[in-house]
C-alpha cells in the first residue's frame, strides 16, 4: 500500500477508461463528466485497490475457516449433534431420564452424566467426579427451553423439550465448576445452576 | 433519457408523502423512547442498582419486573423501532429514487396501518403482563395469543407496505425500460424483497405451530422444529436492519461529506450477494442445538463467513467514499483526511460513529459464526453486548444520523440545537463503547444472558467490576438516546420554519462512474431470485423436511 491516498489518480484512471464509449453518445456536451451516457459494459469494473481488498477479504475468511475446521477435526472440538428425541411427557418413566445422575463408564476414568432440567433446578444438582476423568454431559427437558454453559469449558448447549443434548468433556483439574442454565426458562430462571465438583483421584468418586 | 433521468434525480417529495413517511417515524421514535427506558433499569440491575420496586405503577412484580421490562425493552426496540423506521424511510428511497409518488399510496396507507393495529394488539398483553416471554418467544413457554395475532399483523402490514413498493416499481419499469434502476430505489427493493423471503419462517412458526397451540387447537408444540423456523428468519432480520443503514452509508453520506458513491457496481452486488446469502445460515444461531446434525451446522457456518465478504466490501467502498470526499474538502495523508471530514454535521458524525463501532460488531459477530468458537459465546452477556454493536449501534445510530435531516425534511423546519444533536451521538457512543466492552467481557468470563445478574446465586466477585461498568455504560447510553429524542422532537414541534430557499435536500450521492454503465446483470430480478430460491432450498431443504417429517406436536405449553 502506498503511503499517498490514490484516490485522485484511480478518478484520472476511470475517466480515461470512459472517454472512447462517451464520445459516440449524444447528450455526452450538456452532461458533466461523471454522468456520460456511455454503453453498458457486461463485465464488472473493479477498482484495483477493491480488488485487492475483496483478495484479501476472501483469504482472511478461508484462513478463519481452516483454524476453525482444524480445531473440530484435530482438537476434536465439535458442536452437538443430533441425538435422537424422547418425549418430554414420560421422562418419570423413561431410563436413562427417570433416574437421572451419574453412571460410571470406566471406573475413575470415563462418566455419563444424564441430567434432566426443569424450572428452575436441574436434576441432578450436585456430582462429583475424580480428577482427570471424562465426562459425557447428556441432557433434556421436562418442560421449557433451558440452556446448560459449564464454566472452563467447552460444554454448551441447549436444552429443548423433546431432545438429547450431548457434549464431553475432561477434568484435569481439581475444582468446582458452575453449570448455569443460560436460556431464559421462567421468572426465576436467575436461581437455575448446578456444580460439578473435580476430586484429587485419591478421593475416588 | 438523461433529461428524464435528470428530472427524477430532482424530484422533491410531495407534503402528502412526507407526512405519510413521518408517521412512520412518530411510530418508530416513540417505540425507541420507551422500550429504551427499560435499558437502564436492566444496566443498573447488573450493577445491584434495583430501580424495579419503583416501577410497581407499571410492571409484573418480583421478578416478574425484570423480565417484562427486558421483553418490552426487545420487542420495542429490536422489532418496532427498527421495523416502523425502516419501513418509512424506504417509502421515502422508493419515492426518491424512482423519481414519482407511489402507485398506489392507499395499499400503503392500508399496510401502516395494519402495522400500527398489530402494534396495539402486541402492546396489551406485553403492558398486562400476560406476554413476558422476550423477543424470541421459544415455545412451549406460552404468551396471551394477542402477542403472537400482533406480531403477524405488524409483519403483514410490512408486506402490504412491499407490495405497494413493488407496484410502484412496476410501473416505473414500464415507463423507463432501459434505464439502470437508481441504486437508492434498488437498495430498498432488496432490502424489502429479503424481508419478505425471510419473515416466511417465523410466519409459518406463528400460524403453523404456536397460535393453534395457543389457542388449545392442538396439543402442543415442537419447540426444536420451532427454533429452525424461528433462525430461518432470525438472521437475515439482522440484515433487514442493516441494509437501510447501508443504503445510507454507501448513497447518502457519500453526499453528506461533498463525495460521490465510489462504485455504484460493487454495491450492488453486495445488496445480491446479501439477499442470495443472509438466508441460507440461520443454523450459526442454532450450533449448540440437539436436534440438527453438525453437518448441516457446518454448511450454515461456511456460508455464514461468505456473507462477511459483502460486508467487507461495503467497509472497503464506504471508506473510499468518504476519503473521496474528504480529499475534495482538502483532506489529505494515509489517515489524516479523516480530520477534513465534516465532523460538525450531527447526522454525518452519528453515521461515522455507527461505522465505527460496527467494526466491532463485525469482527465480534465472525466470531459467533465461527462454529465451535461459538462453544464459548453461545448465550453468554457477549451476545447482547454483540446484538448491541449491531442493531443498537450500526444500525440505531445510523437512523439518528438520517434522522437529522430527515425529520427537517418532512417538517419544512431547520434541525433544532445541532450541538446538542452533536453531543447525544457522542455520549451515545462513549456509553456504547463503555457497556459493549463490558458485557464482551463479562460474558467471555461466563456471564449468562438474559438474567438479573445482579440477584443470581452463582455470580462470582471477579465479574462484579465488569457489571458496574455494565450500569455506567447502559446509563449513559441512555442519556445519550433521550437526547436524540428531544432534538427531533423539539424540532418537530418548534414554530421556526425555513426562510424562502432554505431547506434541506435529500443527500443522493452520484456514482463516480455513470450508472447506465452498471452491467445489466446487475439490474435484472429474475436470476438474483432464482439463485436465492436454491440456495435457500439446498441449505435448509432436506433439514427443514427431515424435522418437518420427524415433527412431534408433544410439547405442552408452559406460562413465563
Amino acid at each position: 500500500m502506498s503511503d499517498d491516498p490514490e484516490t485522485p489518480n484511480v478518478e484520472e484512471e476511470d475517466a480515461a477508461a470512459e472517454e472512447p464509449p462517451a464520445a459516440s453518445s449524444e447528450g455526452a456536451d450538456e452532461a458533466s463528466t461523471d454522468s456520460v451516457e456511455i454503453e453498458p459494459d457486461e463485465h464488472l469494473h473493479v477498482d484495483p485497490y477493491e480488488r485487492n481488498w475483496i483478495r484479501i477479504s476472501v483469504l482472511t475468511m478461508v484462513v478463519f475457516a481452516v483454524a476453525v475446521t482444524a480445531a473440530g477435526l484435530a482438537l476434536g472440538i465439535q458442536v452437538p449433534t443430533d441425538e435422537g428425541r424422547v418425549d418430554p411427557n414420560t421422562l418419570a418413566t423413561t431410563p436413562p431420564w427417570s433416574e437421572p445422575g451419574l453412571r460410571e463408564v470406566v471406573p475413575g476414568e470415563e462418566y455419563d452424566l444424564y441430567i434432566v432440567a426443569r424450572r428452575f433446578a436441574f436434576a441432578p444438582n450436585e456430582v462429583e467426579i475424580p480428577q482427570g476423568a471424562k465426562v459425557n454431559f447428556y441432557a433434556t427437558s421436562g418442560d421449557v427451553q433451558h440452556g446448560l454453559k459449564l464454566a472452563d469449558t467447552n460444554v454448551n448447549f441447549m436444552i429443548i423439550p423433546g431432545q438429547v443434548s450431548k457434549l464431553s468433556a475432561v477434568f484435569d483439574e481439581v475444582g468446582e465448576y458452575d453449570y448455569i442454565c443460560h436460556e431464559y426458562c421462567g421468572l426465576a430462571h436467575a436461581v437455575m445452576f448446578g456444580q460439578l465438583r473435580v476430586v484429587p483421584a485419591e478421593g475416588g468418586a | 433519457m438523461l433529461q428524464d433521468r435528470a428530472k427524477q434525480a430532482e424530484y422533491e417529495l410531495e407534503q402528502r408523502d412526507r407526512n405519510f413517511v413521518g408517521y412512520h417515524l412518530i411510530v418508530a421514535i416513540a417505540a425507541l423512547a420507551v422500550g429504551s427506558t427499560f435499558g437502564p433499569l436492566q444496566a443498573l440491575e447488573h450493577a445491584g442498582i434495583d430501580l424495579y420496586p419503583q416501577m410497581e405503577w407499571l410492571l409484573q412484580s418480583g421478578q416478574g419486573a425484570y423480565y417484562q421490562g427486558l421483553t418490552i425493552h426487545g420487542v420495542l426496540n429490536a422489532l418496532v423501532w427498527t421495523t416502523f423506521f425502516i419501513t418509512g424511510f424506504l417509502t421515502l428511497t422508493m419515492i426518491k429514487g424512482l423519481g414519482r409518488r407511489l402507485r398506489y399510496p392507499v395499499i400503503n396507507w392500508v399496510g401502516f396501518l395494519t402495522m400500527v393495529v398489530g402494534l396495539v394488539i402486541t402492546a396489551i398483553p406485553l403492558l398486562a403482563g400476560n406476554a413476558t416471554v422476550l423477543f424470541t418467544f421459544y415455545p412451549p413457554m406460552q404468551p396471551s395469543s394477542l402477542f403472537y395475532i400482533g406480531l403477524t399483523l405488524v409483519v403483514v402490514g410490512s408486506w402490504i407496505e412491499g407490495l405497494g413498493f413493488y407496484l410502484t416499481y412496476y410501473q416505473w419499469r414500464q415507463e423507463n425500460p432501459d434505464t439502470r434502476t437508481p441504486f437508492i430505489a434498488f437498495a430498498s427493493l432488496i432490502t424489502m424483497v429479503l424481508w419478505q423471503v425471510a419473515t416466511i419462517g417465523v410466519a409459518a412458526e406463528i400460524l403453523g405451530m404456536l397460535l393453534p397451540a395457543s389457542l388449545g387447537w392442538t396439543s402442543g408444540m415442537d419447540p426444536q422444529l420451532a427454533r429452525t423456523l424461528f433462525w430461518f428468519t432470525g438472521h437475515p432480520l439482522v440484515y433487514f436492519w442493516l441494509l437501510p443503514a447501508y443504503l445510507s452509508w454507501y448513497a447518502m453520506l457519500p453526499k453528506q461529506v461533498d463525495g460521490k458513491m465510489f462504485s455504484d457496481q460493487l454495491a450492488r452486488l453486495a445488496f445480491w450477494l446479501f439477499l442470495l446469502l443472509s438466508v441460507p445460515l440461520g443454523f450459526h444461531h442454532q450450533f449448540v442445538d440437539p436436534g440438527i446434525p453438525n453437518g448441516w451446522k457446518y454448511i450454515h457456518f461456511a456460508l455464514t463467513y461468505a456473507v462477511a465478504i459483502p460486508s467487507f466490501m461495503t467497509l472497503f467502498t464506504v471508506v473510499a467514499s468518504l476519503e473521496y470526499g474528504a480529499v475534495k474538502r482538502g483532506g489529505s495523508g494515509l489517515f489524516r483526511w479523516m480530520l477534513a471530514l465534516p465532523w460538525t454535521k450531527p447526522s454525518v458524525v452519528a453515521q461515522l460513529l455507527a461505522g465505527l463501532l460496527f467494526i466491532f460488531g463485525g469482527i465480534g459477530g465472525i466470531m459467533n459464526a465461527s462454529y465451535n468458537v461459538n462453544l464459548a459465546l453461545h448465550n453468554t452477556a457477549w451476545v447482547p453486548g454483540h446484538f448491541h454493536l449491531t442493531v443498537a449501534s450500526a444500525v440505531t445510530m445510523t437512523f439518528f444520523g438520517i434522522s437529522y435531516w430527515l425529520v427537517p425534511y418532512i417538517v419544512g423546519k431547520p434541525l433544532w440545537a445541532p450541538k446538542l444533536a452533536l453531543a447525544s451521538s457522542w455520549i451515545y457512543f462513549v456509553g456504547m463503547l463503555v457497556f459493549s466492552n463490558a458485557m464482551h467481557t463479562v460474558g467471555l468470563l461466563g456471564a449468562p444472558r438474559r438474567v438479573p445478574l445482579g440477584l443470581a446465586p452463582y455470580v462470582p466477585s471477579e465479574w462484579s467490576g465488569h457489571l458496574w461498568r455494565v450500569g455506567i455504560g447502559g446509563t449513559i447510553m441512555y442519556v445519550g438516546l433521550m437526547l436524540y429524542v428531544v432534538v427531533v422532537l423539539v424540532t418537530a414541534l418548534r414554530r421556526k420554519k425555513f426562510a424562502e430557499g432554505e431547506g434541506v435536500e435529500i443527500p443522493v450521492a452520484e456514482s463516480r462512474r455513470d450508472v447506465q454503465a452498471t452491467p445489466l446483470w446487475l439490474d435484472r430480478w429474475v436470476p438474483w431470485l432464482t439463485a436465492t430460491a436454491i440456495l435457500i432450498l439446498l441449505a435448509y431443504g432436506p433439514q427443514l423436511y427431515e424435522q418437518l417429517t420427524n415433527a412431534q406436536l408433544n410439547s405442552p405449553s408452559f406460562p413465563p
